[in-house]
């Protein structure tokens, strides 16, 4: 009945709210938009529930006192004729507003204390997954499994920059979601690459900040078989709003041919490292690695943003010895944003995306780098 | 009188030497407002811009690097260039003439407090036309994105933070030795009016605090140039400790903001309630009370960094117990007009929706106390909702209100009734679309700071640009109707101005003389 009503009370406000505005393209519906969502978990029931406990105990405390206001401004008003009188004291009611709301507080902890012990409660977990932060892209590694992967945005530049029609998940889509099986107690085991990023899936009543140096742990457990998205919650530079979160839940059957077919592609990847590319077959892999891991700083014309990130357009890196170039992407420049790409590419990706730099936008080495060097370059340190 | 001030038919050398080299309350907390007033005017053009920007889904207008450079200069300007500043420009104007004392205890100092501000800014705003951009890593710069990850234009963003922490610190030192040694025979500590004493009570947070800000941007600056760790996890350090002290800093600083607003509002209701302030000495033991609980409540901003349990638990209910002292003052201020003869001047308008709107944002910011709901809320529009309602509606309305209240007293000219009311108006109303829209954004799943947003979130960002906007103008309103006044408003000649003004400050004549004060009244 409360939330029957709770509801209706949502829709009418939005419904009245709605007449404000004038025009708004997207019409997926604002009614369904104004409140937390309930989730799929444990923990994001509970967070819900004591929103809408706080929630009520406001409104409820606001419509008294303000409309104990409203009436003192209509009756006391001196075109009414109001005469002011004099008082300015009264120890009992100040006592008594005092400890009136103390005592609500004292109440309202009671359900706070056990939501807040539901989120602590991360023991016992049937899968470890590590989610560690990077600018701008997620990797979830499963411990214990030897599957690791890095989720990023798939949503094209063009789109962005209203150069196409957004799509339909415009900035809720991913190379690669993160793969959970229904049923079963996750814990996440959350760090940071770089800089903080915080990891937030709303269905799930999960946020924990991802601090270089630091683990945090979340969990979630659902019954709930479906796709969720969440979104980077922590300030981390000019990619914050283009890392969002979408995590699958699969029913347990589903998730472990997931699981087996990771490890397949896997197996069968090491196989293939030693394959030679063509220069035009890696142009076109590393043009699409390029505009995905590097074009957020460097552009898609390489050009770089002067002062911040440095053009590869002419560049000593990109036009030198390829080992230079090779050193710059795998190791990384310590102290500066230019991360390590080892863990976060594979030897294919890092192939590609230096054969691209070195003959793209006007530079012309015209050598082909080929997954093997990478290899032999990782190996030989 | 012994010299009035020089005015432009001295010459404009004299005029501009007045200004520069003055020690006189009078003119510095009218270079404090004037400069305020043009900081928010600055930090209000950040704020269109973002708005802008955030109308439709899709980047159209601006770069996500300027973006973060945007939402980053438009906290800075207005917490530490208007907002701030301008509470020391009324407490200058009015310290003074409020306890009897014919000017500040340090008047040099008080110069100097105010002509380093200037240097400040230009420093800060400096940077965003310089190779690199401005700060990018928002008002609260976080490190590592502040340190290892930031442009090199950190380091004028850390020279103007120290610059503005010498200000405040300068300004608070002048306000406590003011109040504490200059009072008017009689004016005991519990005759003082509400204003002064919220302030005395901020420059003591200032003093305690602005230190502690200063200590972070000047590990930030070792840990950029000289290979210390303070804040770096791969030499030993922790970013989780930059948190801490900048939220030991910044909780206080909230409170800095928000009390000398408690303090004009407890001036404006009972002069248009034609009643004394109800519960006097209870307002002055809740501004205490609130004072010293800001200092040990900071990590409610950090529920989801990953503390043990232990503290979370703890910083919940410190946090939950400040609705107590701040429940006290809302009802006070409430009882002060129940039985009243209410009139409903500008002033009074501004006060009012102060008192209802940051009230709202006490609400939203007690659902924010509870740990469990603040992980889905935390770094959401929610929270951005909240923090306006009572850093908008709360310290700017109220600095609006104490403009039309005192500009009369401080000009001998009465403002336009009309245009005060039609400006507080399409504030109100504006204020509202633009924030009310940001609480559902919130809770429906849209974090702060993001350039661009998924397609379920347009319809709300587009009602709250439409309000920014409206806001905004309102703004023009009021500078227009305040130039207006100066230049061709009705004079006024009764010290009092208005009808229930109670006060030292209205037994002056009006306009108030360049020196008020020069013998001390005596206080009843």
């Amino acid at each position: 009945m409360l939330k029957r009503a709770q509801a209706l009370f949502l829709r009418s406000l939005g419904a009245v709210l709605a007449l404000v505005y004038v025009g708004g393209a997207n019409s997926e519906s604002a009614a369904s938009q104004l409140n937390m969502p309930q989730g799929v978990t444990e923990v994001s029931q509970a967070a819900y529930d004591i929103h809408m406990i706080m929630m009520w105990i406001c409104t409820v405390i606001g419509i008294a006192v303000f409309g104990f206001m409203f009436y003192v401004m209509y009756a006391h008003r001196k075109s009414r004729g109001a005469v002011a009188e004099n008082f300015h004291e009264n120890v009992l009611v100040e006592l008594l507003w005092t400890i009136v709301p103390a005592i609500i507080l004292i109440v309202m902890a009671i359900p706070a204390t056990s939501a807040l012990l539901k989120v602590y409660d991360t023991e016992n977990a049937d899968i470890d997954i590590k989610v560690t932060g990077y600018q701008w892209k997620w990797q979830y590694e499963y411990l214990g499994e030897d599957v690791k992967f890095m989720s990023e945005l798939r949503t094209p530049q063009d789109e962005i920059y209203g150069r196409e029609p957004k799509g339909e998940h415009y900035l809720r889509e991913v190379t690669e979601p993160l793969v959970l099986p229904a049923g079963k107690k996750v814990r996440f085991l959350i760090t940071g690459n770089d800089v903080i990023h915080s990891w937030w899936v709303p269905d799930f009543g999960v946020k924990r900040d991802a601090v270089p140096g630091l683990f945090t742990s979340a969990w979630a457990k659902t019954d709930k078989p479906g796709t969720y998205v969440g979104e980077c919650t922590e300030l981390c530079g000019s990619g914050h709003a283009f890392m969002p979160v979408v995590v699958e839940v699969k029913e347990q059957a589903e998730y472990d041919q997931w699981l087996a077919d990771k490890k397949a592609a896997a197996a069968e990847y090491a196989s293939t490292i030693g394959k030679q590319w063509t220069f035009d077959e890696l142009m076109v892999k590393g043009e699409e690695v390029y505009n995905r891991s590097c074009a957020g700083c460097h552009a898609v014309n390489g050009e770089g943003i002067p002062g911040v990130f440095p053009a590869l357009k002419n560049s000593v890196i990109a036009l030198g010895p390829v080992v230079e170039h090779l050193r710059v992407v795998v190791d990384g420049i310590p102290g500066t944003a230019m991360q390590s790409f080892a863990d976060q590419l594979s030897e294919v990706d890092i192939a590609a995306v230096i054969h691209y730099e070195r003959n793209a936008w006007g530079n012309d080495v015209g050598d082909i780098t080929q997954p093997i060097d990478v290899l032999n370059y990782k190996q030989a340190k | 009188m012994a010299h009035g001030p020089a005015t432009l038919a001295d010459g404009w050398v004299k005029y501009i030497s007045r200004w520069v080299f003055t020690t006189n309350h009078k003119d510095i907390g009218t270079l404090y407002l004037w400069f305020s007033f043009a900081m928010f005017i600055l930090g209000g053009s950040f704020a269109m811009i973002i708005r802008a920007e955030l109308f439709q889904p899709g980047m159209q207008l601006i770069k996500p690097e300027f973006f973060n450079q945007m939402t980053t200069m438009h906290g800075l300007v207005m917490v530490f260039g208007a907002i701030m500043p301008a509470f020391v420009g009324l407490a200058n104007w009015l310290i003074p003439m409020m306890i009897g004392a014919p000017d500040m205890a340090l008047p040099r100092m008080n110069n100097l407090s105010f002509w380093i501000l200037p240097f400040a800014f230009a420093i800060l705003v400096a940077t965003l036309f310089m190779e690199g951009g401005g700060p990018n890593f928002g008002w609260t710069f976080y490190a590592p994105l502040s340190t290892t990850y930031a442009p090199d234009t950190v380091n004028y963003f850390i020279f103007g933070v120290h610059i503005m922490g010498a200000s405040s610190i300068m300004g608070s030192i002048n306000i406590i030795a003011t109040v504490m040694n200059m009072r008017a025979p009689g004016m005991t500590y519990m005759k003082m009016p509400m204003f002064v004493w919220t302030w005395l009570i901020t420059a003591f947070l200032l003093v305690a605090v602005m230190p502690v800000l200063a200590g972070a941007v000047t590990m930030m600056l070792t840990d950029i140039n000289f290979g210390t760790s303070f804040f770096d996890a791969a030499g030993g350090g922790d970013p989780v400790l930059f948190q801490h002290i900048f939220w030991f800093f910044g909780h206080p600083e909230v409170y800095i903001i928000i009390l000398p607003a408690f303090g004009v509002v407890s001036q404006i209701i009972p002069t248009f309630s034609r009643k004394p302030l109800f519960g006097y000495s209870s307002m002055v033991y809740a501004t205490a009370s609130i004072a010293f609980m800001s200092f040990i409540v900071w990590a409610h901003h950090m529920f989801t960094v990953g503390m043990p349990i232990a503290g979370e638990l703890y910083f919940m209910y410190a946090t939950m117990l400040i609705a107590v002292p701040t429940g006290v003052k809302v009802f006070n201020w409430i009882t002060t007009m129940y039985k009243g003869s209410l009139t409903f001047e500008t002033p009074m308008l501004f006060s009012i929706a102060f008192v209802i709107l940051f009230t709202f944002g006490g609400f939203t910011g007690l659902m924010l106390s509870i740990a469990a709901a603040d992980i889905q809320y935390h770094d959401t529009y929610f929270v951005v909702a909240h923090f306006h309602y009572v850093m908008v509606a709360g310290a700017v309305f109220s600095g609006t209100a104490a403009v039309y209240y005192w500009l009369p007293k401080w000009c001998g000219k009465m403002y336009d009734e009309t245009m005060g009311k039609v400006q507080f108006w399409i504030a109100f109303i504006g204020f509202n679309i633009t924030f009310m829209p940001q609480h559902f954004l919130g809770l429906a799943g849209m974090p702060r700071r993001y350039a661009d947003y998924g397609l379920q979130f347009a319809d709300w960002n587009m009602v709250s640009s439409i309000g920014a906007f409206m806001y905004g103008a309102a703004q023009i309103l009021f500078l227009f109707n305040v130039v207006r006044t100066i230049t061709h408003g009705k004079p006024v000649d009764k010290p009092e101005v208005w009808e229930g003004a109670e006060g030292l400050e209205w037994t002056v004549p009006t306009p108030a003389p360049y020196h008020t004060f020069e013998k001390p009244p005596q206080v009843k």
